[in-house]
């Protein structure tokens, strides 16, 4: 056994580091650090700088404009990206709807959709979850008729990340009413600015605004939207959300995260000494690391297979519960960390002097908060449980 | 032994959780907390008259309570409300001045908002590490230093600041008008202050009150962990109802074990920490005051914790949303950990006992 990268690796690595030294904007590292919202623009900006060298669809074959890293390259660029505090890739078309044409597309609809993804001209999101149908996600309702050359969409859809910004959403809608759950679901493009849509943000618990519900009355679309088999979306959906997606278990934000709270406890006094220094808190970041220097290993090993085998299979799951809780953690360790520093709303106390705790902490509370949807979105920490249960425990 | 409430304060808690369940719905509640003056002034001048204050004084000093477990009756049904109306300087304020032998009137009657000054940036729950001094100037004192998250300061009249004086700690008062006072709103609702002093006039309340500030600290942290498992109360039972009426494969959530048996040992932790704020509620006052608090404290922070998490996952999705009542509910039982000592803190307090 080996647990180092190989020279190659190594090689991709400082690659990598270097690209990012040159090409990261300092605006957008110091956005990042700040921890607030991102703007349209700033994710924009950096898909271009990516998208220029070749590594924007990293998880796209190469004959489709991706770069054709094997998993732990993808796993290396992950992690560089996170340590040079880039901002994150918007999943949605890159690695959601790009995957499933690729997999599932027309030759037409790849050549239309994917190269508008990578050069930025759509923005796309997910349409899966719906007011009733959020776990139990082949419950959903919202449906599709066909009217001659045209679906007719109606329904809600709702939990829509970023949907505010969308040009394209991708849906799952019933086109057959009469079948059983899981049959009669078909996957539909659907052009935001058509007539019978309707956009409605929801307020989150942090206070930002990050996702929305969407109203669809009437809305039609031409047929040629479908993607793969009429009735049969749900393979689609499911493709979706077991994908090999690498970085499931958020490594590198979580060594961004644990970097931070060593910063906040260096910097906070408690008993007239660094925080750092105190023994129970230090405890608990040493804690935290341990937990996360073994994920850096399980996640390793993983996509190890997934380099050897093919695709990983359910262990994707486990990866995904035990990245969310780690990545909770520290985050509430750093709130922790500022202690009373933490309570003021985003924005209230920031100028001059009046500036909180360590720099660059203002939205530490709210992230803490944020934070909480990893383990509920992407299915549930507890559907991950029990998908396990059925496909390693055989329960 | 008895576990019940005398008439008198059962009276005082049917009567506050009657009024705050009607005057002060969460959706009022979430409108208030969050916008200047981060409460609502007309609910707090009812309160006033409802004789809450009262109740948090003891006779000798006007009022008609302040035992612990006055205190707790008080707080536990702000906590179901999450009312941000600043009660607690109030309470730690009345304790101040009442072991300083001063009048409480003008507190009492809500004529004057009091909020008391003690955690500062580099030492936020710590008497000992107190950097804020005070120098005698002509008849008074001028105060220096910073006194951070002074919780209710955004509408103080008067704050009370722990300073050093000599060789120890004294209390001042310190008009606010007088300081540099800037409000903020808070992440869980309700305001504070940062309070700047530089050479700022201040009367002396009391010299040598090391051992007023720290039972200050031990009332109000048995105001807090009350006012938590009032608020963990709720968030716990809603998210049992939730169980009943949330479908998904076809089943109320609720039938789903794994989800039945977290709900079981949150009630445990509620439980649990209901009964240590009861015994840190007893003790307040007496020689083991500040060890039960502490207890108390460290407890609350974990259980609030378990109950705030929990609450919101075990909703999905809805429960991080601003609307739906669980997320304010869940901000404010973690916020609460960083007032007056977190989780960590009290537990290395309790450790120092073990000292021989
Ligand atoms: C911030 C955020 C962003 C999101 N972004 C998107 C998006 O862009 N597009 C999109 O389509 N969706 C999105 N989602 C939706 C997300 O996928 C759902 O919230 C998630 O699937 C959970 O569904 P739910 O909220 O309806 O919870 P429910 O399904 O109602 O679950 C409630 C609770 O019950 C548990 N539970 C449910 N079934 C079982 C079971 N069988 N066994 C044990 N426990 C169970 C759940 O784990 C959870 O704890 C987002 C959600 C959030 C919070």
């Amino acid at each position: 056994m080996d647990l180092s990268y190989s020279a190659e690796d190594l090689a991709f690595r400082d690659e990598v580091r270097a690209y990012l030294a040159e090409n990261l904007p300092k605006h957008m590292t110091d956005a990042v650090r700040a921890g607030g919202e991102l703007t349209k623009e700033v994710i924009e900006e950096w898909h271009a700088i990516l998208n220029r060298r070749g590594w924007l669809a990293t998880i796209w074959p190469k004959e489709f404009g991706g770069p054709g890293w094997t998993p732990v390259q993808k796993h290396i660029f992950e992690e560089e990206c996170c340590r040079a505090y880039a901002p994150r890739i918007v999943p949605f078309g890159l690695n959601m709807l790009g995957p499933v044409l690729i997999t599932f597309g027309s030759k037409e609809q790849q050549e239309h959709y994917l190269p508008r993804i990578l050069d930025g001209t759509d923005w796309w999101c997910q349409g899966y979850s719906e007011p009733g149908a959020g776990s139990d996600l082949a419950s959903l309702k919202t449906k599709a008729e066909r009217d001659g050359d045209e679906w007719v969409i109606n329904g809600q859809k709702t939990w829509t990340t970023l949907g505010q910004h969308a040009d394209w959403i991708f849906c799952l809608c019933r086109t057959d009413p009469d079948a059983k759950q899981q049959e009669g679901i078909s996957f539909i493009l659907v052009d935001m600015n058509t007539p019978g849509i309707e956009v409605r943000p929801i307020k989150l618990i942090e206070g930002g605004y990050e996702v929305n519900e969407i109203f669809f009355t009437d809305v039609r679309v031409p047929v040629g939207n479908l993607v793969g088999q009429e009735n049969k979306g749900w393979t689609i959906a499911k493709f979706l959300l077991t994908h090999e997606r690498t970085g499931i278990a958020g490594v590198g934000f979580s060594i961004q995260a644990l970097e931070e709270v060593k910063s906040i406890a260096r910097k906070t006094m408690r008993g007239g000494r660094p925080l750092i220094d105190d023994p129970l808190f230090a405890a608990r970041i040493a804690q935290a690391e341990i937990d996360l220097e073994a994920m850096k290993i399980t996640n390793l090993r993983m996509l190890f297979k997934a380099q050897e085998q093919g695709a990983p299979g359910p262990e994707t799951s486990l990866l995904k519960i035990k990245g969310t809780v780690i990545n909770q953690e520290l985050k509430d360790l750093a709130r922790r960390a500022l202690g009373p520093a933490a309570a003021p709303f985003p924005g209230h106390v920031t100028e001059g002097n009046l500036m909180f705790g360590p720099p660059d902490t203002e939205h530490n509370a709210a992230r803490y908060f944020n934070n909480r949807k990893t383990s509920i979105f992407g299915g549930s920490n507890e559907i991950q449980r029990n998908i396990v249960t059925k496909t390693m425990l055989e329960l | 032994m008895d576990f019940n409430l005398t008439e008198d304060r059962q009276m005082l808690a049917d009567t506050l959780g009657r009024f705050l369940g009607e005057q002060y719905p969460v959706e009022h509640r979430i409108k208030v907390a969050y916008d200047a003056p981060y409460h609502d002034p007309a609910l707090w001048d009812q309160l006033v008259e409802l004789g809450a204050l009262y109740a948090l004084a003891p006779e000798d000093a006007g009022g008609m309570g302040g035992t612990g477990f006055d205190i707790s009756v008080v707080f536990e049904a702000l906590g179901k409300t999450l009312c941000p109306e600043p009660v607690l300087g109030a309470l730690m304020a009345s304790r101040l001045l009442a072991a300083a032998g001063a009048d409480l009137e003008a507190l009492l009657t809500g004529a004057t908002k009091y909020a008391v000054g003690i955690t500062e940036i580099d030492a936020p729950y710590e008497l000992d590490q107190i950097a804020t001094v005070a120098t005698a100037k002509g008849d008074g004192f001028a105060l220096s230093g910073r006194k951070s998250t002074v919780y209710g300061g955004q509408v103080a009249d008067v704050v009370l600041v722990a300073a050093k004086h000599g060789d120890g700690l004294g209390v001042f008062a310190v008009q606010a008008a007088d300081a540099n006072v800037t409000g903020y709103g808070m992440m869980d609702g309700g305001g504070a202050a940062e309070v700047l002093l530089d050479d700022t006039p201040a009367t002396l309340v009391m010299a040598n009150a090391e051992a007023a500030l720290e039972d200050a600290l031990n009332a109000g942290i048995v105001a807090l962990c009350a006012e938590a498992v009032g608020a963990m109360d709720v968030a716990h039972w809603t998210t049992v109802e939730y169980f009943k009426q949330r479908k998904q494969f076809g089943v109320p959530i609720g039938k789903f074990q794994v989800l039945q048996h977290r709900a079981v040992d949150m009630l445990t932790e509620i439980e649990q920490a209901r009964s240590i704020v009861i015994k840190a509620a007893a003790e307040l006052g007496g020689d083991d005051a500040a060890k039960y608090a502490s207890m108390a404290k460290n407890m609350i922070g974990r259980a609030a914790r378990l109950v705030a998490e929990e609450s919101i996952q075990m909703h999905g999705g809805i429960a991080m949303t601003w609307e739906y009542a669980v997320s304010h509910y869940a901000k404010r039982l973690i916020m609460l950990d960083a007032q007056l000592g977190d989780t960590d803190y009290h537990l290395s307090q309790v450790m120092k006992g073990y000292a021989a």
